[in-house]
């Protein structure tokens, strides 16, 4: 299986919020498309090589989102409908906010911090505010 | 939903001796989770693992394993029917073959797995013919991992399954533990590779000089511990950081530094009435464990 990555369990960042990221991004890039179905949750736990409470999660928390159709005993699917809405609003999304944190990291540049500061500061705001936002309105 | 245990100790206790390998230790392995059991050497884990397969018998406590008492012989037997093991000592008949090893073992286990033997043969390149005596290390420990995944037992106890093996190899085991708790079964594995507890499990135990440590899930690592660091003008009182969720306190010179296990962001708060340059961090698996561990030995 070539469309995910082998999640990397030392940088930080939780496997499952990586394996989310990853399935939105293939939405995002059309490597997965409304009605295409994602591997099976054994499938996929075993190619990653993680558990597969892990994937069940994260197919359960993005049906929530609207990203993903379970359709009991047959699979995971892209939702035929509320992808191309959820991806179009989330890619204005992402846009935007690249922009914001493009400013955001010069402006602190300009101020003379370093990248690691950076990186830190963003970090420690994550981790207090939990980096637990809900995702579209 | 009731939550049903795998393994159950109470006041579990071994001694040898004089020596107290394992400390009045109570835990719980729910059902169809992967449970890294961490500790090091030493621990107790070994020990442990013993009791609840029946292979030595608790001083004091007791356990239960798929729901069979582990001091009653008649239960120990059917349990060991249903659980599969792998530890460091290989056990395997010298005088047979591999193939003569499989199919020796295939007749006691009516839930055995064909095509999970077939798979593992051949991408362990195992040769059917030669003596189980004959094997290189690395295959005794592919075979003894074939013949426990092949069993379709319910509970897979694995002591340091991949000690030993090539990252290729240890990649594989990880692999089949993960297909393995996808079918069902619960995996209970020790491991000194935090890296790949933190890969696959879902819930942690790291036991310390016999004594459960820390329980915790994965999920809870990521969200709920922090390290939080203050500067302080003047070192504070202990008393003001005993803060519901404060695990650890380690101070060093105008530096506070919290070790939380859930409550951060109070803690936080509490610390900023004081300190100057309050920063809260998240944890990775090893950085607790390393922490936990120090504050036994201080």
């Amino acid at each position: 299986m070539t469309l995910f990555l082998k999640p990397n369990p030392a940088s930080g960042v939780p496997i499952y919020v990586q394996l989310k990221e990853q399935i939105r991004h293939a939405c995002e890039t059309g490597a997965l498309r409304p009605g295409d179905s994602l591997p099976g949750i054994r499938a996929l736990a075993e190619s990653m090589v993680i558990n597969p409470n892990t994937v069940a999660r994260v197919y359960r928390e993005l049906e929530l989102e609207g990203l993903l159709e379970l359709r009991h005993g047959v699979g995971a699917f892209v939702a035929s409908r509320g992808t191309t809405r959820w991806t179009a609003a989330r890619s204005g999304q992402m846009k935007a906010a690249q922009k914001a944190a493009k400013s955001f990291v010069s402006e602190l540049r300009r101020r003379g911090l370093e990248p690691d500061e950076i990186r830190r500061l963003v970090e420690a705001e994550l981790a207090t505010s939990d980096g637990r936002v809900p995702l579209v309105g | 939903m009731i939550q049903s245990f795998a393994i159950e100790t109470d006041a579990l206790t071994k001694y040898y001796g004089d020596f107290e390998a394992v400390r009045g230790l109570t835990m719980r392995v729910p059902k169809g989770t992967i449970t890294g059991f961490l500790g090091q050497n030493g621990a107790g884990k070994s020990s442990t693992i013993r009791m609840l397969l029946g292979m030595s018998r608790p001083t004091r406590g007791n356990g239960r394993v798929l729901d069979f008492d582990i001091a009653d012989e008649k239960q120990s037997i059917e349990m060991r029917k249903r659980v599969a093991y792998v530890g460091e000592d290989k056990r395997l008949y010298d005088y047979m073959t591999v193939r003569q090893m499989i199919d020796f073992t295939k007749a006691f286990y009516p839930a055995w797995r064909s095509e999970t033997e077939q798979k593992l043969l051949d991408e362990f390149r195992l040769p059917p013919d030669r003596s189980t005596k004959k094997l290189s290390k690395g295959m005794r420990t592919q075979l003894a991992l074939l013949l426990a995944f092949a069993r379709g037992a319910e509970l897979l106890v694995l002591d340091e399954p991949t000690e030993g093996l090539d990252p290729v190899m240890a990649e594989k085991v990880l692999e089949l533990v993960v297909g393995a708790a996808a079918d069902g079964a619960t995996i209970f594995f020790s491991s000194h590779q935090i890296a790949e507890v933190e890969q696959i499990a879902d819930r942690i135990l790291l036991i310390d000089r016999g004594q459960l440590l820390l329980e915790t899930t994965l999920e809870s690592i990521s969200t709920n511990f922090r390290r939080i660091r203050g500067v302080y003008e003047s070192a504070p009182k202990p008393a003001t950081l005993a803060i519901d969720g404060v695990t650890r306190i380690a101070v060093d010179g105008r530096v506070v530094s919290v070790m939380a296990s859930h409550n951060s962001v109070s803690i936080a708060e509490r610390m900023r009435a004081s300190a100057s340059a309050v920063e809260v961090m998240p944890m990775t698996l090893k950085e607790i464990v390393l922490e936990s561990l120090k504050r036994d030995q201080s």
